[in-house]
């Protein structure tokens, strides 16, 4: 039945993976992610979901068991994050080369060292070229929606791509919120039923999976899988929408927030964004024309769209919840600056880095970068291309 | 052979041929050295058969008949594992011409 539940982000992982039932769940605990595994256990125990709960000994042992239930044939999930997610790190580039449509709940928390348990995203962007598709979640009722969506995508016979559900570990995932939980048969209805494209328990078509390649083949299927991810915007996109027809809440690969007349835009994914729209309220009020983007696609990466909605900008500053050590700015700045590259009259854009290991981000804090950007803005110049928010400098 | 391009393969890398890395002639990967089959000392204890990691020893009814060079790696293992006194395998050296490309 449809109804309004209080529930934290590991809960509402938890709660769609009851609902979607998949075949196989295997899963290993990890603070801040563990409650999603417990909860599905605890299901399991009640007898409220039908498929096997595998608990290995590890994270890279549950991944295992996720392409090996994925090669048989089923619909497959999990959920990680942080060092978890690490030690998975060579089986998730088998999952996407085997194009198998496992997904995956990240309750995204910093890695080690030193060693910390709380909320960024450093997990799933060093995570980010492994060939997974990502979504992100800036609240519990996100990650619920996106997680339901993630089958769907996953599963389209162009996609067949695992995917990543992201939501901040802690600051989601611990925090409690009223979500609209969708009725049982509407959610099963919306993700459908499964069907592997091949089976390794289909004896009448026998397959071999995960053969060695040569120099001569290796390449063409490198290219293949590469063909899934790319297919995957217009799925995306109809899954979003579909799924705004059935449950009224519609999703794109970003949200804008306040971004029509906007002269300036702060670029920031999950839960900051909240703290963000806030902070934009507040420097509207103060006269800047500022507005707040929040990608929740990062691979793909919707390169043109993302383009169209910040070309118009003066001043563009991207925050990054994951540094890239050695790199011209974090993960998604530098996606964002290659998307304006095209643009015949480039917006300035720069970059901060934020909150990892779950330092906290403020109203202020965003309007200290609301501060700098009107800077730019009136003076064309930019004095610092890539710097950091709310850390201790001096 | 004509090899697929990309788009003709399946996708997930996924072998539709099971059981075809038998077009693989792993022999021609032996360089220097070949095991050499003695008969007449041989026990059929299935040693060799057992730890060749190529599928190159060839057994019929229980009987070991012969190496089948074509997959033999000269990797030893089979000389190294036979137990009997002298060896009914031992390793010899293996002329391999550079004009032929390495074909045997």
């Amino acid at each position: 039945m449809k109804m309004l539940k209080p529930l934290n982000g590991n809960q509402t992982i938890a709660e769609a993976a009851r609902q979607v039932d998949p075949d196989v769940i295997a899963a290993y605990p990890i603070t801040p992610s563990t409650a999603i595994v417990e909860s599905i256990a605890q299901f399991k125990a009640d007898g409220l979901i039908t498929g096997e709960f595998v608990c290995p000994e590890s994270e890279h042992s549950a991944m295992s068991v996720c392409i090996g239930a994925a090669s048989a044939g089923g619909r497959v999930m999990t959920a990680t994050c942080s060092q978890g997610l690490a030690l998975m790190w060579e089986m998730l580039y088998i999952a996407a080369g085997l194009r198998l449509p496992i997904v995956a709940g990240i309750a995204n928390r910093a890695l080690s060292a030193p060693i910390n348990i709380h909320g960024d995203h450093s997990d799933t962007m060093g995570a980010r070229d492994s060939g997974w598709i990502h979504l992100y979640s800036e609240n519990c009722q996100e990650a619920y929606d996106n997680f339901i969506q993630a089958f769907r995508i996953a599963e389209h016979m162009d996609v067949r791509t695992p995917v990543f559900v992201g939501l901040d570990g802690f600051i989601i995932s611990h925090s409690v919120e009223v979500i609209q939980v969708e009725d049982d048969a509407e959610v099963k209805k919306f993700i459908g039923e499964y069907k592997p494209v091949y089976s390794l328990l289909d004896m009448t078509r026998k397959i071999t999976v995960g053969p060695l390649d040569f120099t001569d083949y290796y390449f063409e299927h490198k290219r293949s899988q590469i063909e899934g991810i790319e297919k995957a915007p217009a799925v995306i996109e109809q899954v979003g929408k579909e799924f705004g027809q059935k449950f009224g809440r519609a999703y794109g690969f970003f949200e804008e927030y306040k971004m029509n007349d906007a002269e300036m835009a702060i670029v920031v994914m999950s839960s900051a964004a909240g703290t963000g729209k806030d902070a934009v309220d507040e420097l509207r009020q103060e006269g800047l024309k500022i507005g707040l983007l929040k990608p929740r696609v990062f691979r793909p990466f919707p390169y043109q769209k993302m383009a169209e909605a910040l070309k118009r900008m003066k001043a563009i500053a991207v925050l990054d919840r994951a540094s890239s050590p050695g790199a011209y700015g974090a993960p998604l700045f530098t996606e964002i600056r290659n998307a304006l590259y095209d643009c015949t009259e480039r917006p300035k854009v720069v970059n901060y880095v934020y909150g990892l290991g779950g330092r906290d981000i403020k109203a202020e804090h965003f309007k200290e970068v609301g501060a700098k950007l009107e800077k730019i803005r009136k003076t064309g110049k930019v004095d610092e291309m890539c710097g950091y928010l709310n850390l201790r400098e001096s | 052979m004509k090899k697929e391009n990309w788009k003709e393969l399946p996708i997930g890398c996924v072998n539709v041929h099971p059981g075809n890395s038998r077009e693989n002639l792993t022999g021609t990967w032996r360089s220097g050295l070949k095991p050499e089959f003695i008969e007449e000392t041989c026990i059929h204890c299935m040693f060799c058969w057992l730890y060749c990691p190529h599928f190159a020893i060839v057994v019929e009814d229980g009987v070991m008949k012969a190496i089948n060079y074509n997959y033999c790696t000269g990797c030893g293992l089979c000389a190294e594992e036979c137990p009997t006194k002298p060896k009914s395998i031992v390793m010899v050296k293996e002329e391999v011409k550079l004009a032929e490309g390495g074909k045997k």
